[in-house]
Protein backbone atom coordinates (compact mmCIF):
# COMPACT_ATOMS: atom_id res chain seq x y z
CA UNK A 1 0.00 0.00 0.00
CA UNK A 2 1.25 3.27 -0.77
CA UNK A 3 1.23 6.62 1.40
CA UNK A 4 -1.21 8.36 1.30
CA UNK A 5 -0.39 12.22 0.00
CA UNK A 6 -0.80 14.82 2.56
CA UNK A 7 -2.55 17.10 0.65
CA UNK A 8 -5.76 15.20 -0.77
CA UNK A 9 -9.06 15.30 0.06
CA UNK A 10 -11.04 12.93 -0.21
CA UNK A 11 -14.64 11.30 -0.24
CA UNK A 12 -15.68 8.34 1.79
CA UNK A 13 -16.42 6.42 -1.66
CA UNK A 14 -12.75 6.65 -2.07
CA UNK A 15 -12.44 9.48 -4.34
CA UNK A 16 -9.74 11.67 -3.93
CA UNK A 17 -9.39 15.31 -4.47
CA UNK A 18 -6.11 17.55 -5.34
CA UNK A 19 -6.84 21.28 -5.23
CA UNK A 20 -4.58 22.98 -7.64
CA UNK A 21 -3.78 26.74 -8.71
CA UNK A 22 -6.64 28.81 -10.19
CA UNK A 23 -9.71 26.52 -8.75
CA UNK A 24 -8.90 23.18 -10.48
CA UNK A 25 -9.81 20.57 -8.80
CA UNK A 26 -8.05 17.45 -9.78
CA UNK A 27 -9.78 13.81 -8.91
CA UNK A 28 -8.55 10.20 -9.13
CA UNK A 29 -9.19 7.21 -7.26
CA UNK A 30 -7.37 5.92 -4.01
CA UNK A 31 -4.75 3.52 -4.39
CA UNK A 32 -6.82 1.72 -1.49
CA UNK A 33 -9.89 1.41 -4.30
CA UNK A 34 -7.93 0.58 -6.99
CA UNK A 35 -6.61 -2.57 -4.93
CA UNK A 36 -10.27 -3.52 -4.30
CA UNK A 37 -11.15 -3.41 -7.60
CA UNK A 38 -8.62 -5.01 -9.17
CA UNK A 39 -7.06 -4.56 -12.45
CA UNK A 40 -9.00 -1.82 -14.37
CA UNK A 41 -10.23 -1.99 -17.79
CA UNK A 42 -12.03 0.24 -18.44
CA UNK A 43 -12.72 4.10 -18.00
CA UNK A 44 -16.05 6.10 -18.82
CA UNK A 45 -14.30 9.62 -18.87
CA UNK A 46 -16.85 12.84 -18.67
CA UNK A 47 -17.37 15.32 -21.49
CA UNK A 48 -14.96 18.42 -21.36
CA UNK A 49 -17.18 21.30 -20.44
CA UNK A 50 -20.17 19.50 -18.57
CA UNK A 51 -21.21 20.29 -15.68
CA UNK A 52 -21.06 18.55 -12.19
CA UNK A 53 -22.78 18.51 -8.85
CA UNK A 54 -20.60 17.09 -5.65
CA UNK A 55 -21.41 13.51 -5.08
CA UNK A 56 -22.92 12.74 -8.16
CA UNK A 57 -21.82 10.39 -10.62
CA UNK A 58 -19.42 11.51 -13.33
CA UNK A 59 -17.14 8.81 -14.25
CA UNK A 60 -17.25 4.97 -14.17
CA UNK A 61 -14.55 2.52 -14.06
CA UNK A 62 -14.82 -0.89 -14.56
CA UNK A 63 -12.40 -4.00 -13.67
CA UNK A 64 -12.49 -7.19 -14.79
CA UNK A 65 -14.65 -7.83 -11.49
CA UNK A 66 -16.98 -4.92 -11.22
CA UNK A 67 -18.38 -0.90 -12.48
CA UNK A 68 -17.69 1.12 -10.23
CA UNK A 69 -19.21 4.91 -10.59
CA UNK A 70 -16.87 7.77 -9.93
CA UNK A 71 -18.42 10.93 -7.81
CA UNK A 72 -17.28 13.88 -8.05
CA UNK A 73 -15.71 15.58 -4.72
CA UNK A 74 -17.21 19.01 -5.59
CA UNK A 75 -19.38 21.19 -7.92
CA UNK A 76 -18.19 23.12 -11.03
CA UNK A 77 -17.18 22.23 -14.75
CA UNK A 78 -15.18 19.43 -16.11
CA UNK A 79 -12.39 20.80 -17.57
CA UNK A 80 -9.45 18.47 -18.47
CA UNK A 81 -10.21 14.54 -18.45
CA UNK A 82 -7.28 11.99 -18.64
CA UNK A 83 -6.93 10.63 -22.07
CA UNK A 84 -4.44 8.00 -21.33
CA UNK A 85 -6.85 5.89 -19.24
CA UNK A 86 -8.44 5.25 -22.81
CA UNK A 87 -5.56 3.09 -24.07
CA UNK A 88 -3.85 2.78 -20.48
CA UNK A 89 -7.04 2.30 -17.92
CA UNK A 90 -4.15 0.00 -15.68
CA UNK A 91 -2.39 3.50 -14.91
CA UNK A 92 -5.07 3.73 -12.13
CA UNK A 93 -3.76 0.52 -10.76
CA UNK A 94 -0.03 1.82 -11.33
CA UNK A 95 -0.29 5.51 -9.81
CA UNK A 96 -3.20 6.20 -8.48
CA UNK A 97 -2.12 8.98 -6.20
CA UNK A 98 -0.43 10.35 -9.79
CA UNK A 99 -0.64 9.95 -13.46
CA UNK A 100 -3.88 7.68 -12.84
CA UNK A 101 -5.92 11.02 -12.21
CA UNK A 102 -9.27 11.18 -13.69
CA UNK A 103 -10.60 14.39 -14.68
CA UNK A 104 -10.02 17.92 -13.10
CA UNK A 105 -12.93 20.40 -12.42
CA UNK A 106 -13.22 24.30 -12.24
CA UNK A 107 -14.87 24.45 -8.47
CA UNK A 108 -17.73 26.60 -8.30
CA UNK A 109 -17.96 26.80 -4.56
CA UNK A 110 -14.93 26.13 -2.50
CA UNK A 111 -17.22 25.85 0.35
CA UNK A 112 -17.70 22.28 -0.84
CA UNK A 113 -13.68 21.24 -0.06
CA UNK A 114 -14.90 21.47 3.38
CA UNK A 115 -16.89 19.15 3.59
CA UNK A 116 -14.32 16.42 2.19
CA UNK A 117 -12.12 13.73 4.43
CA UNK A 118 -8.53 14.98 5.13
CA UNK A 119 -5.77 12.33 4.39
CA UNK A 120 -5.82 11.21 8.03
CA UNK A 121 -9.49 10.68 8.49
CA UNK A 122 -9.51 8.87 4.72
CA UNK A 123 -5.92 6.62 6.09
CA UNK A 124 -8.46 6.04 9.20
CA UNK A 125 -11.57 4.94 7.64
CA UNK A 126 -9.94 2.56 5.41
CA UNK A 127 -7.93 1.05 8.51
CA UNK A 128 -11.56 0.19 10.18
CA UNK A 129 -13.00 -1.15 6.69
CA UNK A 130 -10.03 -3.39 7.05
CA UNK A 131 -10.72 -4.88 10.62
CA UNK B 1 -18.67 -19.20 9.85
CA UNK B 2 -16.69 -18.98 7.01
CA UNK B 3 -14.53 -21.85 6.11
CA UNK B 4 -10.82 -22.27 5.13
CA UNK B 5 -8.70 -24.92 3.20
CA UNK B 6 -5.49 -26.07 4.15
CA UNK B 7 -3.53 -23.40 1.91
CA UNK B 8 -5.34 -20.36 3.54
CA UNK B 9 -1.85 -19.26 5.43
CA UNK B 10 0.02 -20.38 2.42
CA UNK B 11 -2.44 -17.77 0.34
CA UNK B 12 -2.09 -14.84 2.83
CA UNK B 13 1.40 -15.67 3.15
CA UNK B 14 2.12 -15.14 -0.66
CA UNK B 15 -0.27 -11.82 -0.54
CA UNK B 16 -3.13 -13.19 -1.76
CA UNK B 17 -6.30 -10.86 -2.09
CA UNK B 18 -9.13 -13.17 0.01
CA UNK B 19 -13.02 -12.87 -0.71
CA UNK B 20 -15.96 -14.75 0.37
CA UNK B 21 -16.57 -17.85 -2.44
CA UNK B 22 -19.30 -19.90 -1.18
CA UNK B 23 -18.73 -19.66 2.24
CA UNK B 24 -14.99 -20.02 1.92
CA UNK B 25 -12.12 -17.93 2.40
CA UNK B 26 -10.51 -17.98 -1.06
CA UNK B 27 -7.52 -16.41 -2.79
CA UNK B 28 -9.11 -13.72 -5.59
CA UNK B 29 -5.69 -13.26 -6.80
CA UNK B 30 -2.25 -12.29 -5.44
CA UNK B 31 -1.75 -8.89 -6.99
CA UNK B 32 -2.96 -9.11 -10.82
CA UNK B 33 -5.99 -11.31 -12.13
CA UNK B 34 -4.86 -10.57 -15.40
CA UNK B 35 -1.19 -11.62 -15.09
CA UNK B 36 -1.97 -14.44 -13.38
CA UNK B 37 -5.01 -15.46 -16.38
CA UNK B 38 -1.84 -14.77 -18.47
CA UNK B 39 0.94 -16.99 -16.64
CA UNK B 40 -2.14 -19.84 -17.26
CA UNK B 41 -2.89 -19.02 -20.72
CA UNK B 42 0.88 -19.24 -21.75
CA UNK B 43 2.69 -21.12 -19.68
CA UNK B 44 1.73 -22.80 -16.16
CA UNK B 45 -0.35 -21.64 -13.20
CA UNK B 46 -1.96 -23.05 -9.90
CA UNK B 47 -5.65 -22.82 -8.34
CA UNK B 48 -6.24 -24.13 -4.97
CA UNK B 49 -9.52 -25.85 -5.68
CA UNK B 50 -9.99 -27.44 -2.35
CA UNK B 51 -13.33 -25.85 -1.30
CA UNK B 52 -14.45 -28.60 -4.11
CA UNK B 53 -16.62 -31.20 -2.51
CA UNK B 54 -15.14 -34.91 -2.93
CA UNK B 55 -17.89 -37.88 -2.53
CA UNK B 56 -17.19 -41.51 -2.18
CA UNK B 57 -19.76 -44.10 -3.69
CA UNK B 58 -18.60 -47.51 -2.73
CA UNK B 59 -21.54 -50.65 -3.23
CA UNK B 60 -22.10 -53.18 -5.48
CA UNK B 61 -25.04 -51.76 -6.90
CA UNK B 62 -22.73 -48.07 -7.41
CA UNK B 63 -22.76 -48.23 -11.55
CA UNK B 64 -26.68 -49.09 -11.23
CA UNK B 65 -26.89 -46.09 -8.93
CA UNK B 66 -24.94 -43.52 -11.08
CA UNK B 67 -27.03 -44.60 -14.46
CA UNK B 68 -30.10 -43.46 -12.78
CA UNK B 69 -28.54 -40.24 -10.49
CA UNK B 70 -27.14 -39.04 -13.42
CA UNK B 71 -27.72 -37.42 -17.07
CA UNK B 72 -24.81 -38.52 -18.91
CA UNK B 73 -24.46 -42.25 -19.12
CA UNK B 74 -21.55 -44.01 -16.63
CA UNK B 75 -21.26 -46.98 -18.85
CA UNK B 76 -19.08 -44.63 -20.76
CA UNK B 77 -16.74 -45.23 -18.07
CA UNK B 78 -15.17 -48.59 -18.77
CA UNK B 79 -11.79 -47.98 -18.07
CA UNK B 80 -10.01 -47.47 -14.28
CA UNK B 81 -9.56 -43.84 -13.79
CA UNK B 82 -11.47 -42.57 -16.42
CA UNK B 83 -13.38 -39.37 -15.61
CA UNK B 84 -16.84 -38.31 -17.04
CA UNK B 85 -18.52 -34.91 -17.20
CA UNK B 86 -22.42 -34.82 -15.90
CA UNK B 87 -25.37 -32.82 -15.25
CA UNK B 88 -27.81 -34.09 -11.74
CA UNK B 89 -31.08 -33.40 -12.44
CA UNK B 90 -33.91 -32.95 -10.36
CA UNK B 91 -37.60 -34.60 -11.51
CA UNK B 92 -38.38 -31.18 -13.40
CA UNK B 93 -35.02 -31.61 -15.31
CA UNK B 94 -33.64 -28.56 -13.74
CA UNK B 95 -29.60 -28.74 -13.11
CA UNK B 96 -28.61 -29.56 -9.35
CA UNK B 97 -25.06 -29.39 -10.06
CA UNK B 98 -22.94 -30.26 -12.66
CA UNK B 99 -19.74 -32.53 -11.55
CA UNK B 100 -16.82 -34.94 -12.89
CA UNK B 101 -16.94 -38.37 -11.68
CA UNK B 102 -14.29 -41.19 -11.92
CA UNK B 103 -14.33 -44.33 -11.79
CA UNK B 104 -11.94 -46.59 -9.77
CA UNK B 105 -13.85 -49.63 -9.78
CA UNK B 106 -17.35 -51.09 -9.91
CA UNK B 107 -17.88 -50.92 -6.06
CA UNK B 108 -16.09 -47.57 -5.61
CA UNK B 109 -16.81 -44.42 -7.45
CA UNK B 110 -15.56 -40.81 -6.93
CA UNK B 111 -17.39 -37.57 -7.24
CA UNK B 112 -16.24 -34.02 -7.32
CA UNK B 113 -19.09 -31.67 -6.86
CA UNK B 114 -19.29 -27.78 -6.39
CA UNK B 115 -18.72 -25.98 -3.45
CA UNK B 116 -21.38 -23.76 -2.80
CA UNK B 117 -24.08 -26.84 -3.27
CA UNK B 118 -22.20 -29.21 -0.89
CA UNK B 119 -24.77 -29.71 1.31
CA UNK B 120 -27.72 -29.68 -0.85
CA UNK B 121 -25.89 -32.20 -3.27
CA UNK B 122 -24.85 -34.47 -0.13
CA UNK B 123 -28.77 -34.78 1.15
CA UNK B 124 -29.53 -35.47 -2.56
CA UNK B 125 -27.23 -37.97 -3.42
CA UNK B 126 -27.66 -39.56 0.22
CA UNK B 127 -31.22 -39.59 -0.82
CA UNK B 128 -31.03 -41.28 -3.78
CA UNK B 129 -28.28 -43.73 -2.55
CA UNK B 130 -30.23 -45.25 -0.17
CA UNK B 131 -32.36 -47.67 -2.56
CA UNK B 132 -29.23 -48.65 -4.21
CA UNK B 133 -27.28 -49.46 -1.15
CA UNK B 134 -24.70 -47.26 -1.89
CA UNK B 135 -22.44 -45.40 0.63
CA UNK B 136 -22.07 -41.95 -0.10
CA UNK B 137 -18.77 -40.81 2.19
CA UNK B 138 -17.35 -37.03 1.51
CA UNK B 139 -13.49 -36.79 1.99
CA UNK B 140 -12.60 -33.42 3.43
CA UNK B 141 -9.37 -35.26 4.16
CA UNK B 142 -8.29 -34.42 0.55
CA UNK B 143 -7.15 -30.97 -0.84
CA UNK B 144 -7.18 -30.37 -4.52
CA UNK B 145 -4.87 -27.94 -6.72
CA UNK B 146 -5.67 -27.37 -10.25
CA UNK B 147 -2.36 -26.37 -12.39
CA UNK B 148 -3.30 -25.42 -15.49
CA UNK B 149 -1.25 -23.98 -19.09
CA UNK B 150 0.26 -25.16 -21.91
CA UNK B 151 3.64 -26.27 -19.85
CA UNK B 152 1.60 -27.46 -16.51
CA UNK B 153 1.86 -30.88 -17.33
CA UNK B 154 5.27 -31.37 -17.56
CA UNK B 155 5.88 -29.23 -14.66
CA UNK B 156 4.03 -31.79 -12.61
CA UNK B 157 5.46 -34.70 -14.10
CA UNK B 158 8.81 -32.97 -13.25
CA UNK B 159 7.78 -33.89 -9.09
CA UNK B 160 6.72 -37.31 -9.28
CA UNK B 161 8.74 -40.12 -8.39
CA UNK B 162 10.58 -41.44 -11.71
CA UNK B 163 9.02 -44.83 -11.90
CA UNK B 164 5.27 -42.84 -12.16
CA UNK B 165 6.61 -40.43 -15.09
CA UNK B 166 5.79 -42.52 -18.10
CA UNK B 167 2.61 -43.63 -17.33
CA UNK B 168 1.47 -39.53 -15.84
CA UNK B 169 3.29 -38.70 -18.76
CA UNK B 170 0.63 -41.16 -21.23
CA UNK B 171 -2.43 -40.26 -19.47
CA UNK B 172 -5.31 -39.36 -21.76
CA UNK B 173 -7.50 -36.65 -21.49
CA UNK B 174 -10.17 -37.21 -18.51
CA UNK B 175 -8.30 -39.96 -17.28
CA UNK B 176 -6.77 -40.19 -13.74
CA UNK B 177 -4.61 -42.35 -11.85
CA UNK B 178 -2.49 -42.48 -8.89
CA UNK B 179 1.03 -41.23 -8.63
CA UNK B 180 4.25 -40.67 -6.19
CA UNK B 181 4.53 -36.88 -5.73
CA UNK B 182 7.33 -35.39 -3.63
CA UNK B 183 8.53 -36.85 -0.67
CA UNK B 184 6.78 -40.01 -1.34
CA UNK B 185 3.13 -38.24 -1.16
CA UNK B 186 0.10 -39.77 -2.51
CA UNK B 187 -1.87 -37.90 -5.19
CA UNK B 188 -4.57 -38.77 -7.31
CA UNK B 189 -3.87 -36.99 -10.73
CA UNK B 190 -6.53 -36.31 -13.46
CA UNK B 191 -6.41 -34.70 -16.82
CA UNK B 192 -9.02 -32.67 -16.77
CA UNK B 193 -9.66 -28.50 -15.76
CA UNK B 194 -11.12 -25.28 -15.80
CA UNK B 195 -9.57 -23.35 -17.94
CA UNK B 196 -9.13 -24.47 -21.46
CA UNK B 197 -5.50 -25.68 -21.12
CA UNK B 198 -4.20 -28.30 -21.05
CA UNK B 199 -3.12 -29.87 -17.01
CA UNK B 200 -3.59 -31.57 -14.14
CA UNK B 201 -6.33 -31.31 -11.07
CA UNK B 202 -4.30 -33.15 -8.27
CA UNK B 203 -6.24 -34.88 -5.06
CA UNK B 204 -3.99 -34.71 -2.35
CA UNK B 205 -4.06 -35.64 1.08
CA UNK B 206 -4.48 -32.46 3.12
CA UNK B 207 -1.47 -33.14 5.09
CA UNK B 208 0.19 -32.93 1.96
CA UNK B 209 -0.68 -29.53 0.08
CA UNK B 210 1.38 -27.07 1.01
CA UNK B 211 4.36 -28.80 0.51
CA UNK B 212 2.91 -29.70 -2.97
CA UNK B 213 2.25 -25.82 -3.40
CA UNK B 214 5.58 -25.08 -2.73
CA UNK B 215 7.08 -27.69 -4.94
CA UNK B 216 4.69 -26.95 -7.81
CA UNK B 217 5.94 -22.99 -6.85
CA UNK B 218 9.74 -24.15 -6.42
CA UNK B 219 9.33 -25.56 -10.17
CA UNK B 220 7.90 -22.62 -11.61
CA UNK B 221 3.92 -22.82 -11.46
CA UNK B 222 2.40 -19.58 -10.38
CA UNK B 223 -0.20 -19.32 -7.83
CA UNK B 224 -3.33 -17.86 -9.18
CA UNK B 225 -6.58 -16.49 -7.63
CA UNK B 226 -10.12 -17.58 -8.20
CA UNK B 227 -10.30 -14.68 -10.56
CA UNK B 228 -8.47 -15.66 -13.38
CA UNK B 229 -9.95 -19.14 -13.23
CA UNK B 230 -13.41 -17.36 -14.11
CA UNK B 231 -12.25 -15.40 -16.78
CA UNK B 232 -10.17 -18.46 -18.32
CA UNK B 233 -13.50 -20.62 -17.96
CA UNK B 234 -15.43 -18.13 -19.67
CA UNK B 235 -13.06 -17.41 -22.57
CA UNK B 236 -13.20 -21.39 -22.86
CA UNK B 237 -16.67 -22.00 -22.61
CA UNK B 238 -17.37 -23.45 -19.43
CA UNK B 239 -20.13 -23.44 -17.26
CA UNK B 240 -20.32 -21.89 -13.81
CA UNK B 241 -23.22 -23.20 -12.00
CA UNK B 242 -24.91 -20.87 -10.24
CA UNK B 243 -24.47 -18.05 -12.90
CA UNK B 244 -24.70 -20.24 -16.51
CA UNK B 245 -27.61 -22.72 -14.92
CA UNK B 246 -29.61 -23.55 -11.93
CA UNK B 247 -32.30 -25.43 -10.96
CA UNK B 248 -34.66 -23.38 -13.12
CA UNK B 249 -32.88 -24.32 -15.98
CA UNK B 250 -32.19 -27.30 -18.24
CA UNK B 251 -29.30 -28.52 -19.84
CA UNK B 252 -30.96 -27.97 -23.04
CA UNK B 253 -31.24 -23.86 -22.21
CA UNK B 254 -27.59 -24.17 -20.83
CA UNK B 255 -26.03 -25.84 -23.97
CA UNK B 256 -25.23 -28.55 -21.81
CA UNK B 257 -27.34 -31.06 -24.66
CA UNK B 258 -24.02 -32.60 -25.29
CA UNK B 259 -23.60 -34.22 -22.10
CA UNK B 260 -27.53 -35.40 -21.91
CA UNK B 261 -27.26 -39.13 -22.69
CA UNK B 262 -31.09 -40.19 -24.29
CA UNK B 263 -29.32 -43.98 -24.32
CA UNK B 264 -32.54 -46.45 -24.70
CA UNK B 265 -34.09 -47.95 -21.62
CA UNK B 266 -31.81 -45.78 -18.93
CA UNK B 267 -34.11 -44.31 -16.38
CA UNK B 268 -32.47 -41.34 -15.20
CA UNK B 269 -33.85 -38.69 -12.67
CA UNK B 270 -35.09 -35.55 -14.82
CA UNK B 271 -35.43 -38.03 -18.09
CA UNK B 272 -39.45 -37.37 -18.59
CA UNK B 273 -38.69 -33.63 -18.40
CA UNK B 274 -36.23 -33.37 -20.51
CA UNK B 275 -37.91 -35.75 -23.19
CA UNK B 276 -40.99 -33.23 -22.47
CA UNK B 277 -39.43 -30.29 -23.30
CA UNK B 278 -37.31 -31.23 -26.42
CA UNK B 279 -40.62 -32.34 -27.74
CA UNK B 280 -42.61 -28.95 -27.03
CA UNK B 281 -39.61 -27.01 -28.17
CA UNK B 282 -37.04 -25.89 -25.93
CA UNK B 283 -37.99 -21.44 -25.17
CA UNK B 284 -34.57 -20.30 -24.35
CA UNK B 285 -31.18 -20.87 -25.61
CA UNK B 286 -27.51 -19.59 -24.58
CA UNK B 287 -25.17 -17.85 -26.93
CA UNK B 288 -22.28 -16.51 -26.74
CA UNK B 289 -21.50 -12.34 -27.24
CA UNK B 290 -18.58 -10.06 -28.10
CA UNK B 291 -18.46 -6.75 -27.66
CA UNK B 292 -16.85 -4.88 -30.07
CA UNK B 293 -16.92 -1.72 -28.56
CA UNK B 294 -15.37 -0.72 -25.28
CA UNK B 295 -16.83 -1.57 -21.93
CA UNK B 296 -18.09 -4.63 -20.36
CA UNK B 297 -20.80 -7.38 -20.09
CA UNK B 298 -22.02 -8.44 -16.70
CA UNK B 299 -23.89 -10.67 -14.91
CA UNK B 300 -27.79 -9.61 -15.34
CA UNK B 301 -27.88 -7.14 -17.89
CA UNK B 302 -30.43 -6.48 -20.31
CA UNK B 303 -30.27 -8.37 -23.89
CA UNK B 304 -32.68 -7.06 -26.37
CA UNK B 305 -33.24 -9.26 -28.81
CA UNK B 306 -36.19 -9.62 -32.56
CA UNK B 307 -37.99 -12.38 -29.64
CA UNK B 308 -38.25 -10.26 -27.02
CA UNK B 309 -35.41 -10.07 -23.48
CA UNK B 310 -33.31 -12.37 -22.65
CA UNK B 311 -30.37 -12.11 -19.85
CA UNK B 312 -25.93 -12.06 -19.65
CA UNK B 313 -25.11 -15.29 -17.22
CA UNK B 314 -21.42 -15.27 -16.96
CA UNK B 315 -19.91 -12.03 -18.69
CA UNK B 316 -16.53 -10.52 -18.32
CA UNK B 317 -13.55 -8.65 -19.81
CA UNK B 318 -11.87 -11.26 -21.64
CA UNK B 319 -8.10 -10.67 -20.97
CA UNK B 320 -6.49 -13.00 -23.81
CA UNK B 321 -8.86 -10.72 -26.59
CA UNK B 322 -9.24 -7.77 -24.62
CA UNK B 323 -12.05 -7.32 -25.30
CA UNK B 324 -16.14 -8.14 -23.11
CA UNK B 325 -17.49 -11.62 -23.84
CA UNK B 326 -20.57 -13.27 -22.26
CA UNK B 327 -23.05 -15.80 -21.81
CA UNK B 328 -26.44 -15.11 -22.13
CA UNK B 329 -29.72 -17.20 -22.30
CA UNK B 330 -32.25 -15.37 -25.15
CA UNK B 331 -35.51 -16.58 -26.42
CA UNK B 332 -35.24 -19.31 -29.03
CA UNK B 333 -35.00 -18.26 -33.18
CA UNK B 334 -33.78 -16.02 -35.02
CA UNK B 335 -32.09 -13.23 -32.66
CA UNK B 336 -31.62 -10.11 -35.01
CA UNK B 337 -29.39 -7.45 -34.28
CA UNK B 338 -28.76 -7.90 -30.25
CA UNK B 339 -28.00 -5.30 -27.92
CA UNK B 340 -27.31 -5.28 -24.34
CA UNK B 341 -28.43 -2.51 -22.15
CA UNK B 342 -25.07 -1.01 -20.38
CA UNK B 343 -26.48 0.92 -17.72
CA UNK B 344 -29.38 2.73 -19.75
CA UNK B 345 -26.96 2.38 -23.21
CA UNK B 346 -28.40 0.02 -25.73
CA UNK B 347 -24.85 -1.06 -26.90
CA UNK B 348 -24.76 -3.56 -30.35
CA UNK B 349 -23.29 -6.76 -29.81
CA UNK B 350 -22.23 -10.00 -31.41
CA UNK B 351 -23.28 -13.39 -31.11
CA UNK B 352 -20.89 -16.02 -31.75
CA UNK B 353 -20.18 -19.57 -31.25
CA UNK B 354 -17.59 -20.03 -28.46
CA UNK B 355 -15.41 -21.67 -26.99
CA UNK B 356 -14.24 -17.80 -27.26
CA UNK B 357 -10.24 -18.95 -26.62
CA UNK B 358 -8.65 -22.85 -27.66
CA UNK B 359 -5.23 -23.54 -26.86
CA UNK B 360 -4.29 -19.55 -25.71
CA UNK B 361 -5.38 -18.51 -29.38
CA UNK B 362 -9.06 -16.53 -29.89
CA UNK B 363 -10.90 -18.65 -32.17
CA UNK B 364 -12.11 -18.07 -35.45
CA UNK B 365 -14.79 -15.45 -35.55
CA UNK B 366 -13.92 -14.44 -32.29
Amino acid sequence: MSEIPGDLKFLKSHEWARVEDNGIVRVGISDHAQGQLGDLVYVELPEIGASVQAGTGVAVVESVKAASDIYSPVSGEIVEVNELLNDKPETINEDAFGEGWIFAVRISDRGELDELLDADAYAEQIENEDH
Amino acid sequence: MTEKTVLNDTHRAAGARMVDFGGWDMPINYGSQIEEHHAVRRDAGMFDVSHMTVVDLHGERAREFLRHLLANNVDKLKVQGKALYSCMLNEQGGVIDDLIVYFFDEEHFRLVVNAATRAKDLAWIERQARAYGVEVKERPDFAMVAVQGPNARARVIGLLHEVDRPRIQKLGRFAAAAAQGPHGMPLFIARTGYTGEDGFEIIVPTEHAVALWQALAGSGVRPAGLGARDTLRLEAGMNLYGQDMDETVSPWEANLGWTIALDEGRDFIGRKALEAQKAAGVPRVMVGLVLDEKGVLRHGQKVLTANGEGEILSGSFAPTLDKAVAFARIPAGEPGQVRVDIRGREVPVRVVKYPFVRDGKPCEGI
